[in-house]
């Protein structure tokens, strides 16, 4: 009989750790169970930890691109970083695979309704550590044609990247922005058409992190990255999206061009 | 049932700011469900032909509720409704009123017509029953010179723009007060979403030189003295020029230009950080645009 029990609480103490149910969602989402299945795998380790910081303005001003920082520079052994809200069509927007960069990015995403905005990562154990809060938006993030669309001068753009590296002590910063219509498929018949992949490299050849992006991830999408280079060396990026259209350059601390504008149009 | 009936009731007070002139003070908020949208300032004139109002407020509850409130500060019906800029915090109200009352200038009109239904989503999602009937309507007079005037009362009407793409201003002559719409806020932090900073400043230098004794802001205490309300307001936008033109130089993200210090000489500011952070969505993409060089095109 003690030997059953002992075996029985080894066995719920087994099932605990490996996680077979995710845990209580501190949000209430309904969507919390399906989506984090989605994004998790079956049988992941899920706790949710403040030390993953997960940052975005008060208000929705646009849902078609709302900001979004995730943060966990407080946190050791981060492998990866993934962005979600649960009630977005495409619920995952953005999944950073990091090598040599500081856990650390920020885009932003189309929003479709009031949702959770969530940010994880995935540790070296690969349990993963959640946080996150709700965010109040008008609804069409995802389902209204993108600006460029309506312009119609998508194609004239498509693809120009702008960007620049910021060298500072221990803390590099690349700001990295395309032209892109990210566009969902939900909107006329225009199908899904996004830029899916793009990787980051230091001018002395190493790997600094591959980010995949979703079609979630705002029209133009602009990412920052935290990459861990040397001083005096550059950070390229290679991608490609899903019409197999390949895009890539070389960011530098460029100077600052002497007459940059103000905030007026 | 009376409890529900009364939730839907802005109760307009009004306040006295010169001799035959009235304001209706707004929240000095966003626009949520707890104020009804009330939070843009209504103005309220005298005249023998019967009340002008300058702008309408955000439903037709809030302008029919002000319709009454006009007669009753009048004893005479509404004459004539100017409507200042397209925003629905100001414009919506207008459903009260029918087309010939309501004047607007002819860049108003166009942009109403273009852009003013739209609005209508985005309100009806925020405050639900407090829009219940409200129907924006397009101006049918046309305003076709600088100066018109009713029942005795001249009002020279200044089409200027800035803070959206067509902003009218009124002065009123007989009290010197200058109703400015929102080219002007007043402790109450200023809203970007249309705005072209040059184009404001530009309007706001006009504005100081009317001669006026007195402002009624579009949102915000009325300034009783010239200009400081109009000063605040361009120190305002001018702080927000440079502080994101600098957030943008240092490499920061929106969401870290939007929780950047705000001086403390806005403290007092309502709304503050709110505005801060719909300004970095107007004006982000437009600063990155042009602070960041171009480093790649398609293969």
């Amino acid at each position: 009989m003690k030997t059953l029990s002992i075996l029985l609480a080894g066995l719920s103490a087994f099932s605990a750790t490996a996680g077979a149910a995710l845990p209580k969602d501190q949000l209430g989402s309904p969507m919390f169970g399906y989506v984090g299945k989605q994004v998790f795998g079956e049988n992941a380790v899920v706790r949710f930890d403040p030390r993953v910081k997960v940052d975005f303005p008060k208000i929705a001003e646009n849902q078609r691109s709302f900001p979004v920082q995730v943060d966990a520079r407080g946190i050791p052994d981060v492998m990866r970083i993934v962005i979600f809200a649960d009630m977005n069509p495409i619920q995952q927007s953005i999944d950073f695979t990091l090598a040599n960069a500081e856990p650390f990015i920020a885009t932003r995403i189309k929003l479709d309704q009031r949702t959770p905005v969530r940010g994880a990562v995935q540790l070296k154990d690969g349990s993963w550590l959640v946080s996150g809060g709700w965010i109040d938006a008008a609804g069409g993030g995802c389902s209204a044609p993108p600006v460029s669309r309506v312009k119609g001068d998508w194609a004239q753009h498509l693809g120009e990247s702008r960007g620049r590296l910021w060298e500072s002590a221990g803390a590099a910063r690349i700001m990295l922005s395309f032209r892109h219509p990210m566009d969902t498929g939900f909107v006329d018949n225009i199908p899904a058409y996004y830029l899916e992949q793009i990787k980051v490299t230091s001018s002395g050849g190493s790997a600094i992190g591959t980010v995949h992006m979703q079609a979630s991830v705002a029209e133009d999408p602009v990412l920052t990255l935290m990459p861990k280079i040397k001083p005096g060396e550059s950070v390229s990026f290679d991608g490609r999206d899903t019409n197999g259209i390949e895009y890539a350059g070389t960011l530098t601390a460029a100077t600052v061009n002497a007459a940059v504008q103000g905030a007026g149009r | 049932m009376p409890v529900v009936a009364a939730a839907f009731q802005y109760g307009l007070k009004p306040e006295v700011v010169a001799d035959g002139i009235w304001v209706v003070r707004g929240a000095d908020d966003a626009i949520l469900m707890g104020n009804g949208g009330a939070i843009a300032n209504v103005t309220i004139l005298d005249t023998a032909d019967g009340a002008v109002l300058v702008d309408a407020g955000p439903s037709l509850r809030y302008g029919t509720e002000l319709t009454a409130l006009a007669k009753k500060l009048t004893g005479k019906p509404v004459a004539r409704v100017y409507l200042t800029h397209l925003h629905p915090d100001h414009t919506y109200g207008d459903a009260a009123f029918q087309p010939p009352q309501i004047a607007g200038t002819p860049a108003l009109i166009a942009e109403l017509k273009s852009e003013g239904p739209g609005f209508s989503d985005g309100m009806y999602r925020l405050l639900g029953d407090w829009m219940r009937g409200t129907e924006l309507h397009i101006p049918g007079h046309v305003i076709a010179t600088p100066s018109e005037t009713i029942g005795g009362r001249t009002l020279r009407l200044l089409a200027l723009a800035g803070h959206s793409g067509a902003d009218l201003a009124i002065y009123d002559e007989a009290t010197r007060t200058l109703i400015a719409g929102d080219l002007v806020f007043h402790d109450r932090a200023p809203s970007t979403p249309h705005a072209d900073l040059p184009h404001w400043r530009t309007s706001l230098d006009t504005l100081k030189g009317l001669g006026q004794l007195r402002v009624i802001p579009g949102h915000g205490p009325i300034d009783s003295t010239p200009h400081a309300a109009i000063d605040q307001t361009r120190d305002w936008i001018d702080w927000i020029d440079m502080a994101l033109t600098d957030a943008i130089q240092a490499g920061l993200d929106p969401v870290e230009a939007g929780e950047i210090a705000i001086p403390p000489r806005f403290t007092a500011m309502k709304a503050a950080r709110y505005e801060l952070q719909r300004s970095v969505s107007h004006f982000y993409p437009g600063l990155e645009e042009r602070s960041l060089p171009l480093v790649g095109k398609r293969a």
